[in-house]
């Protein structure tokens, strides 16, 4: 069934009796051509992708839980392309690319609004650093622009400007980053993927891997054996948990990130807004809550909840910018689990096991990753080859000495 | 959290730096382990989910390092112990 303006005034005409489940519900089959441990948004537009651009194949979307259950439908929604490094920014930019199609390619409103994205300057030395960022993105056929003090002001007049510590000396903008509905592109993806056959298989956990010399045979789950020629892995938060029934131990640690969400408000920022010297950010939903965050616990953590020191802290991030928000009340905070690598950046990658391919890693930067992730995951499990901004992604480049390292941090996951 | 310091008793894990796996206690020689050993100890970690050694430095506090043992699925603390006491149990000198 597409979705059309149309389409609404005549089901309301009709009472709406015409619609339909969006997705089926359907028994796993004894064997895949591919199966896809994880529907989140990665594995969902993994599978909509290979289904859709690469292969006409039999493909499973095995999930724990329910689809986008997890990081998807718990992260601030925000989808930029403003990195550095040229191992990360070509892959970011085909994302943000991706974005701005999404909605006609799988006809679903997903609510991409590119109202921009500015990260604040205080010093001369970030300004240093940002107008390099920005050259760097240009070159990569991204947008940036520097703002001036002034300029900023002119948009957020009520910003503590004259913070003795942190004074706003400009910003940092791309304007075609913005926000998205996060748990519409979980459906919008598994619509598309389920209209084009793939089995979107719920509450089907995977307990194990099968794997006979060498060699992936399918998939040990709580609803049976499921044989498969490939198999992918997309559950970011849980890498470790899933790879190490493969026996592999990753270069990830599970952290635990917070996010809040204020009561509604009249409109007050129509962008996303960093502070990054305070450990901050923040953007306005359509129902005109502030959505904010800052940095993760800083501790291994699986629990999907985090602790009350990081809440007084983002909060007093939110205090030194915009003083005013201590008027607001906090309506909602809850927390994810982060694939942390050890250089900060993701990993899409075949492994030593044949048949046996992994995507993860992506800190707390995996939602505006997830188009393009999905694209190269796809590409790398039906070409066996990686898609070209996706070549830096590999499992070795520890070994070989080729971190992707934006910040600089070294193998300290708490820290990227 | 609160983490109970062996010397010090109950304190705000706010006092305390973490660092991460207690495995980190055993780096190899520099001279003699392989490329691969090199690599192992320092980019990949176990991750559990469950119960976790892990070392945590008292930076507002007496500067100690500690191996807390802590389950990452509930946060809940069951040991701790200072990390001198571990790795001379493990036969180093200090």
């Amino acid at each position: 069934m597409r979705y059309s303006g149309f389409r609404v005034i005549a089901e309301a005409l009709t009472g709406h009796k015409g619609w339909k489940p969006v997705w089926r519900d359907p028994q796993p089959q004894a064997e895949y051509d591919y199966v896809i441990i994880g529907g989140g948004g990665h594995g969902l537009a993994t599978a909509y992708y290979l289904a859709k651009e690469f292969k006409q194949a039999r493909i499973a979307v095995l999930e724990k839980g329910y689809l986008g259950g997890g990081n998807v439908g718990r992260n601030t929604t925000i989808i930029r392309s403003n990195y550095l490094l040229d191992g990360n920014e070509p892959f970011y930019e085909f994302s943000l690319k991706l974005w701005e199609g999404l909605e006609q390619d799988f006809n679903y409103n997903a609510m991409v609004s590119q109202r921009g994205i500015m990260n604040l300057i205080h010093t001369d030395a970030q300004r240093d650093a940002f107008t390099r960022r920005g050259n760097g993105m240009i070159l990569n056929g991204a947008d940036a622009e520097l703002l001036s003090r002034d300029q900023v002001r002119a948009m957020y007049p009520f910003l503590n400007f004259d913070n003795a510590r942190f004074p706003i000396k400009g910003a940092l903008t791309q304007k075609r980053g913005g926000t998205v509905r996060h748990d519409a592109v979980a459906w919008g993806y598994a619509r598309g993927a389920d209209s084009r056959g793939v089995d979107l298989i719920q509450q089907c956990e995977v307990t194990g891997l099968r794997i006979e010399n060498g060699r992936i045979q399918g998939v040990e789950t709580t609803r049976g054996f499921i044989g498969a020629k490939k198999v992918g892995v997309a559950v970011a938060g849980s890498s470790s948990k899933v790879m190490a029934h493969a026996g592999m131990r990753l270069p990830i640690e599970s952290h635990v990130l917070q996010a809040f969400v204020s009561e509604g408000l009249k409109p007050l920022i129509d962008g996303v807004m960093t502070f990054g010297a305070g450990h901050f950010y923040v953007s306005q939903s359509d129902k005109g809550g502030l959505v904010f965050g800052g940095d993760i616990d800083g501790y291994n953590s699986y629990a999907q909840r985090g602790n009350l020191p990081v809440i007084e802290d983002v909060a007093e991030g939110g205090m030194a910018l915009m003083p005013m928000i201590g008027r607001a009340r906090l309506l909602r905070t809850w927390g994810g689990i982060m694939d942390m690598s050890m250089d900060g950046s993701p990993i899409i990658d075949k492994t030593h096991i044949e048949g046996l391919y992994f995507n993860g890693g992506w800190c707390y930067g995996g939602f505006k990753a997830t188009p393009a992730s999905g694209w190269c995951f796809a590409h790398l499990l039906a070409k066996d080859e990686p898609h070209k901004t996706a070549t830096a992604y590999r499992f070795d480049r520890f070994m070989k000495g080729l971190m992707i390292d934006e910040k600089g941090q070294g193998a300290t996951p708490n820290l990227h | 959290m609160i983490i109970n310091h062996p010397i010090l008793g109950p304190r705000d894990a706010q006092e305390f730096v973490y660092l991460g796996d207690a495995n980190l206690i055993n780096r190899p020689d520099g001279l003699t382990a392989s490329p691969q050993e090199m690599h192992d100890y320092v980019y990949l970690r176990t991750n559990p989910a469950g119960e976790h050694r892990e070392l945590w430095y008292h930076e507002q506090g007496d500067r100690s390092w500690l191996v807390v043992t802590r389950n990452t699925v509930t946060h809940e603390i069951t040991k701790v112990e200072l990390a001198r006491d571990v790795a001379r149990q493990m036969g180093r000198s200090k």
